[in-house]
């Protein structure tokens, strides 16, 4: 490859300085598509967003010019992978205002992050019948792995409820914690609902009683800067698809000192410094917990990404997204038989719906031939629905790049769904 | 391109709205769940089964406008036959939705009108999540059947 091509691969960050969301778009390729012939309104990013030239352009350098293993190798190849994978986890930790880049761990996403958590930090601290708080408005993803943990240890769950906005009670949250709580693992913003929970809140609770607290904060670092040491949580863990990183990346936070006296996760190479067949020394954070060869391009593409959102401001994105939200929500409400689930005052852009007499899945089906895509189910939160008693919902949820006229395209698609069910 | 009225027939609209034999069977010796745990989707098909024949049947639970019409339209076509007609009858109804067999029409009647679900691959296991409960039923299964 000639340094000219190279050059020309090599992902430029676009620095905008005000919000403009046109110029945004032009920046996601796959936003051009048509679906049954009409314009795409990707309406599913809590499922998973789209990603940015900048993002794709990063995958393809590495694999065009950079590609080989880390860590290991003296050759330049090699250390030049090294070297942009560990610059994505600096990114990732200033992203986070984490205190050290040895407390970013890469792992697949915000699924293995907790699992990682209640299977090392979980099973060395958890004792029978200790107790770990979690709300009713928790992604399968951080109930399951506490199942499994209390299950191994003889431990509870408790389960803080949420009121009929799908707002955390904080006074029956705050009644759960006592001398047996070990853990308070939270949703920073439900996937399924949009609320933002009051996570320092949380935090200070949790610290009255000495538990440790994670955060899933995969629907939140997307849409709000997130300061993990203003924050104070032990553990803070996200998925990388779903701030237009590619799948298949995510970060686990967690404080050194807590990570230090924490056992590996998985054994294999690259976690440990020397391994005889009598003993075996784990290596230093963070690679204590990266056995085996790491996703490189994933971190790598996770680093652009996170490059790409500082370039555009979280702070306009949050700013742009609430307008789309409010006149969404504005425009839903309008319509005859629609019921919102999940109307927190602190919310993300999250809008689950229930269409009276139609089913999710008709909605989403009828949607979609209009090119609208968005999310029908309970959205890996049974618990939830049924607390809402509903057995499913149909979900838009927003990215930077929606605007207020992919809300209004929305409402039209909707208008089409009670045409045919009329 | 598939065109939406393909799907949503107008008898499957109308059977979604006011599905029939829609209620639980006192006379039931037979009955099995059927349930999508990715959508949620959930019925209970009750049978009356006497001398190898389905003499009565019903059903009641949730789901989507293809899952409850398919449950509907699957009572009125099943009731009175023999449990290897019924059965016969499934595997006839698989092919239309999945398109097997192309076009090609399969005496199925009224339950032709899910030959649009081939089209939205998603949608098969609506249309079949009754069907699999039925045939739970007859097998004298007691658990719920999962499309998954």
């Amino acid at each position: 490859m000639t340094p000219a091509a190279n050059t020309a691969l090599r992902p430029q960050s676009a620095v905008q300085p005000d919000f403009d969301v046109h110029k945004v778009r032009a920046d996601f390729p796959i936003l051009a598509r048509k679906i049954h012939n009409k314009p795409l309104v990707y309406l599913d990013n809590a499922a998973t967003t789209q990603k940015p030239q900048a993002v794709i352009d990063a995958l393809i350098y590495y694999y065009t010019a950079q590609n080989s293993n880390i860590h290991r190798g003296v050759h330049t190849l090699s250390e030049e992978a090294t070297a942009s994978y560990e610059e994505s986890r600096a990114t990732v930790q200033r992203f986070l205002n984490a205190a050290d880049p040895r407390e970013i761990i890469f792992v697949r996403g915000a699924t293995e992050g907790i699992n990682l958590v209640a299977q090392t930090w979980g099973r060395a601290n958890i004792r029978s019948g200790d107790e770990i708080v979690i709300s009713a408005m928790e992604h399968h993803s951080n109930i399951v792995p506490w199942q499994i943990l209390c299950e191994q240890q003889g431990a509870n769950l408790r389960v803080a409820p949420v009121n009929d906005a799908g707002e955390l009670l904080v006074d029956e949250f705050e009644k759960l914690l006592g001398p047996k709580t070990k853990l308070v693992a939270m949703s920073h913003v439900s996937n399924a609902l949009g609320t933002v929970n009051p996570v320092r809140k949380i935090v200070e609770a949790a610290r009255r009683v000495n538990a440790c607290v994670l955060l899933d904060g995969a629907q939140a670092v997307p849409h709000m800067p997130v300061d993990v040491r203003s924050i104070d949580c032990d553990f803070y863990a996200f998925s990388g698809h779903k701030i237009y990183a590619p799948t298949g990346i995510g970060i686990l936070y967690g404080k050194a000192e807590l990570l230090e006296a924490m056992p590996p996760y998985q054994g294999g190479g690259d976690m440990i410094s020397s391994v005889t067949f009598e003993k075996t020394l784990y290596n230093r954070l963070p690679y204590k917990f990266e056995a085996g060869t790491p996703h490189v391009s994933g971190a790598i593409g996770l680093g652009a990404a996170l490059d790409y959102v500082n370039s555009v401001g979280l702070d306009r994105i949050a700013r742009h997204e609430k307008q789309v939200l409010a006149h969404g929500t504005r425009r839903l409400l309008e319509i005859p038989g629609l019921r919102l689930v999940g109307t927190a005052k602190e919310k993300e852009g999250i809008l689950s719906f229930v269409l009276e007499g139609i089913h999710p899945h008709d909605v989403g089906t009828i949607l979609d031939q209009e090119g609208i895509a968005i999310r029908t189910g309970h959205h890996c939160a049974q618990p939830l629905m049924e607390r809402f008693g509903v057995p499913a919902t149909a979900r838009a949820s927003l990215a930077l790049y929606n605007t207020v006229e992919e809300m209004d395209a929305l409402v039209r698609g909707i208008d089409k769904v009670r045409e045919v069910f009329a | 391109m598939a065109e939406l009225s393909d799907l949503y027939q107008d008898i499957i609209l109308e059977h979604s709205k006011r599905p029939r034999n829609y209620r639980t069977l006192e006379a039931a010796n037979r009955k099995a769940e059927g349930f999508n745990p990715l959508c949620g989707d959930h019925f209970t098909v009750y049978l009356e089964i006497g001398d190898g024949q389905i003499r009565d049947i019903s059903f009641q639970g949730s789901g989507c406008a293809i899952s409850k019409a398919s449950a509907s339209m699957m009572t009125q076509a099943v009731k009175g036959k023999r449990t290897e007609e019924a059965e016969e009858l499934f595997q006839k109804f698989h092919h239309v939705v999945t398109g097997k067999n192309g076009t090609e029409s399969h005496d199925l009647g009224k339950l032709e009108a899910f030959a649009g679900v081939s089209e939205y691959p998603v949608r098969v296991k609506c249309a079949t999540l009754a069907w699999h409960a039925l045939r739970a039923a007859l097998q004298g299964e007691q658990h719920a059947v999962s499309t998954e």
